[in-house]
């Protein structure tokens, strides 16, 4: 069993780009999952044809208050770590979008004033595609937090497929709770960046990120031929593994463009696909021991 | 009246706080009493989430008739400042508390 985590500092290096062409590739010869955990604007979806097998409403639990039985302590805004309740003179204001669904308020109120309700977040789809099983969450639109939508969708794949070996997931971008989340359960971690300075600034960030989580990661450079040679004597310099480098390329962007996979046309990202693939077989090896 | 504006210091002189939620002070002026009070909100910096509805909280204690301020409250703040009784005046945060004062006699501040 290995669970793979495509990442990035930067947004728009091709995390998407390479999480649906390895999954796709992949899945040619072995069942793989891939999950776009990209939840505030999963795009995987557009480059995976498959049939929908399901769909599922995802929810929240946040408090909702009573204000007949309510006494009013404040006990429940004190307990608040987020800020979420507010207390004014005769009534208690909860602030579902603050909420992290601790429950503490609730199980703590002594009138029981602050029941757990579901509020709707976001849905989840399922597609197959042969050996493909594709799964994408949506965060509602309001909605702040992705974090919670997130676990929940972690939680479905590794329940519902638990049988299968190879699990990908497309990652928010940046460094923040979303990505630590999507992450933190993940054998290896991909960080793809591009060659520019910007990809590097935001790449040390993301390795930073890496290194704290205690993460076994590579990197993969995207675009490569742009940009200078920064990034990789940075990898060198830091020891950290350059897995692949896909070249730059207008064939490539052409066929993004059109939603279309790339490794059938274009040999050049095949090749540097077949390194990565390589490289998951060894830690598969390694892992499965 | 009270009038609260949010502020970067304690003096008339000191610069408008911008920012609602995030304000360094509120000073607080009776216009009945000639009176004047500061409260300081700086710790909020320490606050990661939410800042918004607790400044909120902290102002209503204060049952002010008006605000002035900067850019107005976001929308969490808004829904606690909407459970009281106070006019609010934004635009006012390239002034110090004494100008936005003026101003806001004068008419020329707009309610948010």
């Amino acid at each position: 069993m290995i669970k793979i985590a495509v990442a990035s500092g930067k947004g728009g290096t091709g995390k998407t780009t390479l999480s649906t062409n390895l999954a796709s590739y992949l899945a040619e010869t072995k069942p793989v999952v891939l999950t776009d955990l990209d939840v505030e604007e999963p795009n995987s979806g557009l480059f995976i044809n498959g049939e929908l097998t399901h769909h599922e409403n995802k929810y929240k639990m946040v408090p909702q208050w009573k204000s007949d039985s309510c006494m009013l302590c404040g006990n429940c805004r004190e307990v608040c770590n987020f800020h979420a309740i507010v207390q004014l003179v005769d009534q208690i204001m909860v602030f579902p979008q603050l909420c992290h669904s601790c429950y503490a308020c609730s199980e703590l109120c002594p009138s029981g004033s602050l029941p757990m309700t579901p509020e709707k977040m976001g849905e989840l789809q399922e597609y197959q595609s042969g050996n493909l099983h594709f799964i994408e969450s949506k965060l509602d639109v309001g909605q702040e937090q992705a974090v919670p939508l997130i676990a929940q969708t972690l939680r479905y794949v590794d329940e519902k497929y638990s049988e299968v070996n190879l699990k990908i997931y497309d990652s928010p971008p940046g460094t923040s709770c979303p990505v630590i989340e999507a992450t933190k359960n993940a054998d290896l971690v991909i960080l793809i960046t591009e060659p520019t300075p910007f990809g590097l600034h935001d790449l040390k960030l993301a390795v930073e990120t890496m290194r704290e989580l205690n993460k076994r990661f590579v990197v993969v450079i995207n675009r490569y031929g742009i940009g200078n040679d920064d990034v990789v004597d940075y990898c060198m310099s830091e020891n950290i593994t350059v897995a692949a480098k896909i070249p730059n390329s207008r064939e490539i962007a052409g066929l993004y463009s059109q939603g279309r996979l790339l490794y059938n046309d274009v040999p050049e990202f095949k090749a540097e696909l077949d390194k990565i693939v390589d490289f998951i077989s060894d830690l598969d090896r390694e892992v499965g021991l | 009246m009270k009038i609260v504006f949010t502020s970067e210091g304690t003096e008339w002189d000191s610069k408008i706080d911008p920012r609602f939620g995030r304000t360094d002070y509120f000073f607080i002026y009776d216009d009945e009493t000639k009176g004047i009070c500061t409260v300081d909100n700086r710790a909020i910096a320490e606050t990661a989430h939410g800042a918004g509805p607790q400044t909120a909280q902290k102002l209503f204690e204060l049952k002010p008739d008006v605000l002035i301020t900067g850019n107005g409250p976001g929308g969490n703040a808004a829904r606690v400042l909407a459970q009281g009784n106070v006019k609010i005046y934004v635009g006012a945060g390239d002034m110090t508390v004494k100008e936005a004062y003026d101003a806001y006699q004068k008419g020329e501040l707009k309610e948010f």
